[in-house]
């Protein structure tokens, strides 16, 4: 559990009882979804090998929604809630290649290459109105979301077939007006990014098994190290780190050479290998663009709008940028979804992206100012592995799966109620001590 | 002439004064149409006097500071809590103590009280510890509420038959008022016809003495304080008022009027929401209030009474009309809904800066 800190700490050899004490109060939400996830997991009773397959194809497919959240915490707009319009521009993009009838990678990439535009028009849009609303932007992109969900209706449900023309009888309902409740992409985008083989008449291109991608990611790692010690000479970071994860590594690919041998049926599990190379792709451009003069920038407006405004920084036109940026990266996010679900319903798939990616990004430890990818990543791996075991454990304890079902979109509701009244609270506090009173 | 009407137009609202011409629009085409205008026009006056006392529980926490009470579903959870522990009472009671559906309705509103006071305060306590963010965690706090009591109905001892499902444990998600007598009582107190038109007189008795008394705190000694403290806090505080405890009574008289308002609701619809239902309540109330002339901070009867009528008089108006621009336009009612309500409550927060 790695937690950023933009504010180097003074260490004078701090006691080990300390450390331990900062660490938990640090990390106190996520170490409190690590045991929950654990207990649930005890509880529900559910085969490793089940969990396995559940968790690998839930976060591949959420993870690039949730970083999509990043860029505008940096830029000081706290959780971006408006990612719903993102989706809602991916599901429009869907649509109309279905409708096209372009399917596998082809199909998904000029979804990206269409989506893009329509998700910056529409960040443009939202920036504007956050930068009319400052200070609100998170109650603001809320209802934003259900206000574009009205727009959305009235587009797919009342003109498409009428006012916009289109003839479809899978898409458009009977009455020949609107699209129908749910769109099915069987046989047309679903996979075409988890599975690009499909479309090539070569269904083992880039999907390979779970212990070889285990073995292939740590080749890269160790190459990936290599690179950047000796080619780029940068410096290191802490001994203890290196070592701890390359001993993570050697037990990880011992494992997974155990399971090559035998005939387990992890052999069975097979990891959307493209889907994940965009996915660290994405982190690797945010790592980078947080170096860049836009990205500093975004971090100096995030710490302090004034200082920013007042040091010659377009302050307006940064936040804008940062809105930009994550409503194409949701919308893509969107798409990357959707192509793995297989199915989505027409007017309720994207209401819940901007609910349960933002819980995610705070059980990974992100608070209202702070995110970073570790976060993400391990919030949406927390994140999932509470929903799966949830409706299970539920079963066990209660009798009925549904109240493990209600309990899991109450975390959803609860993680994002409490840390954004512990912020708050914070934000108070701080403000009176600046004031001195 | 051009210039008053400008004026006119800017101190009323872009936004307000596009839902007014929509509103005023949509009862043209009424008209133009020779739909049954007295029809309408009775189920107007029902769906008005239905979200009344919702729509008033925003105006001691606009006052108070809080801002509009998007956690309004706090007090909705409360009233929802009373009519049925009522209704398990009229139960469990059965035949040795018939008790009326006028009866049962003032008991649903006795019993929520208490539970309104202690979660007001409690939320009030909160608010206070968050200033600067009261709508945002509002919202969050009463989704995360409503999302716990689903739970709470899976599991709470409920058995009255009316209420509980036939198999399995949990009350149902829609409970039918019908079977005590409780549907429309007020709405049928006192109600007479003009014309076709039926005037649901108890209701709107009942929402006015709510308004009076409300109007009558917001003149009290204590109303003008908290209407102080709401509007400018750090001279209420110099003044010596205590600005933290006006805000949680604010706030708790907002949750008490939220309370009683899902009883008027539900004994008008005849039925008890559960589950899903009360989630985005607040949001319709917030709306209204809105549209009827209040901003983030400042409100009065006035906008309560007029944007009750233009917000819920759009929404029952606007189904018929685009029904008979076109068959396909069945959800033409819901779909404007949302653009209204989400768009008001945006143009209010895009104003409320600087203020």
């Amino acid at each position: 559990m790695k937690s950023e800190t933009n504010i180097p700490e003074l260490k004078t050899k701090p006691e080990f009882k300390n450390a331990v004490r900062d660490f938990t109060t640090r990390n106190m939400v996520t170490i409190l979804f690590v045991v929950m996830a654990l207990a649930g997991f005890i509880v529900s009773g559910m085969s490793p090998m089940m969990f396995l397959m559940d968790i690998i194809s839930r976060v591949s497919r959420n993870a690039f929604l949730v970083l999509s959240l990043i860029i505008p915490v940096v830029a000081g707009m706290g959780l971006n809630f408006s990612i719903v319009l993102g989706a809602m521009a991916g599901q429009t993009v869907l649509i109309f290649v279905t409708h096209w009838g372009i399917n596998g990678l082809p199909g998904i990439l000029l979804c990206f290459l269409l989506v893009t535009p329509l998700a910056m028009f529409l960040g443009f849009l939202t920036g504007k109105l956050f930068n009319r609303t400052k200070g609100q932007e998170m109650i603001t992109g809320l209802i934003l979301g259900f206000f574009a969900q009205g727009i959305y209706e009235l587009i797919f449900l009342q003109l498409v077939g009428g006012i916009i023309p289109m003839q479809n009888k899978t898409l458009v309902m009977s009455s020949g007006v609107g699209i129908r409740t749910t769109v099915d992409l069987t046989n047309g985008l679903k996979y075409g990014l988890d599975w690009p083989g499909l479309s090539f008449d070569m269904p083992e291109l880039l999907r390979p098994t779970l212990p070889h991608t285990i073995i292939g990611l740590f080749i890269i790692g160790i190459v990936g190290f290599l690179v950047y010690r000796f080619v780029f000479k940068r410096k290191l970071p802490s001994k203890i780190k290196l070592i701890s994860w390359f001993i993570i590594g050697v037990l990880a690919v011992v494992w997974s050479v155990n399971q090559i041998n035998s005939a387990s049926m992890i052999n069975m599990i097979r990891v959307p290998v493209l889907t994940w190379i965009v996915i660290l792709l994405l982190c690797f451009f945010i790592i980078f663009f947080k170096k860049t003069k836009l990205g500093q920038d975004m971090r100096s407006v995030g710490q302090d709008r004034y200082v920013a405004a007042s040091s010659g920084i377009e302050v307006d036109r940064v936040r804008i940028i940062a809105v930009m940026m994550s409503m194409v990266m949701a919308a893509w996010g969107h798409i990357i979804f959707l192509q793995n679900l297989g199915a989505f319903s027409t007017y309720g798939s994207h209401e819940q992206i901007g609910l349960y990616s933002v819980a995610a990004l705070l059980i990974g430890g992100a608070t209202v100012t702070n995110a970073s990818i570790s976060h993400a990543l391990l919030g949406v791996f927390l994140f999932h592995s509470l929903f799966i075991v949830s409706p299970s454990s539920g079963r066990t304890l209660f009798g009925n799966a549904q109240v493990g079902e209600y309990f899991r979109v109450f975390v959803a509701y609860g993680v994002i109620g409490v840390s954004l009244a512990m912020h708050a609270w914070k934000k108070l506090l701080q403000n009176k001590n600046k004031l001195g009173v | 002439m051009k210039k008053t009407l400008i004026d006119f137009i800017k101190k009323f609202g872009t936004a307000r004064v596009i839902i007014l011409a929509f509103f005023i629009f949509l009862c043209l085409t009424a008209v133009v149409f020779q739909m049954d205008l007295a029809k309408l026009l009775t189920s107007s006056l029902g769906r008005i006097g239905m979200w009344g006392v919702l729509v008033l529980a925003m105006l001691p926490a606009i006052s108070s500071g809080i801002g509009p009470n998007f956690g309004v579903s706090l007090g909705i959870l409360c009233g929802l809590i009373g009519s049925l522990t009522s209704l398990e009472l009229a139960y469990r009671m059965g035949d040795s103590l018939m008790m009326s559906g006028g009866v049962l309705f003032f008991i649903a509103i006795i019993i929520s009280l208490p539970f309104a006071i202690i979660v007001g305060i409690a939320y009030g306590w909160l608010l206070n510890r968050v200033k600067g963010s009261e709508m945002m965690i509002a919202t969050y706090v009463g989704f995360s509420m409503v999302s716990i009591m689903k739970i709470a109905w899976l599991v709470l001892p409920y058995d009255s038959p009316e209420m509980a499902w036939p198999i399995g444990r949990g009350v149902r998600v829609q409970i039918s008022l019908a079977g005590r007598g409780i549907t429309r009582i007020l709405d049928n107190f006192l109600a007479f016809r003009i014309g076709e038109v039926k005037i649901p007189t108890g209701l709107y008795l009942f929402f006015a003495v709510m308004c009076l008394l409300v109007w009558l705190f917001m003149r009290s000694k204590s109303g003008i304080a908290m209407h102080a403290a709401g509007k400018n806090p750090r001279f209420a505080e110099a003044a010596g008022i205590n600005v933290n405890k006006y805000r949680i009574i604010g706030t708790t008289l907002s949750t008490v009027l939220g309370a009683i308002g899902i009883l008027v609701y539900a004994q008008s619809y005849g039925f008890i929401q559960l589950y899903e239902g009360p989630m985005f309540m607040p949001f319709v109330a917030v709306a209204a209030v809105l549209i009827g002339g209040a901003s983030i901070k400042n409100a009065t009867i006035t906008h309560v009474v007029v944007g009750t009528a233009l917000f819920l008089g759009i929404q029952v108006v606007a189904v018929p009309v685009a029904n008979a621009f076109t068959a396909e336009w069945s959800s033409m009612g819901e779909i404007s809904r949302k653009i209204i309500q989400n768009g008001v409550i945006l143009y209010a927060l895009t104003q409320a800066r600087g203020e």
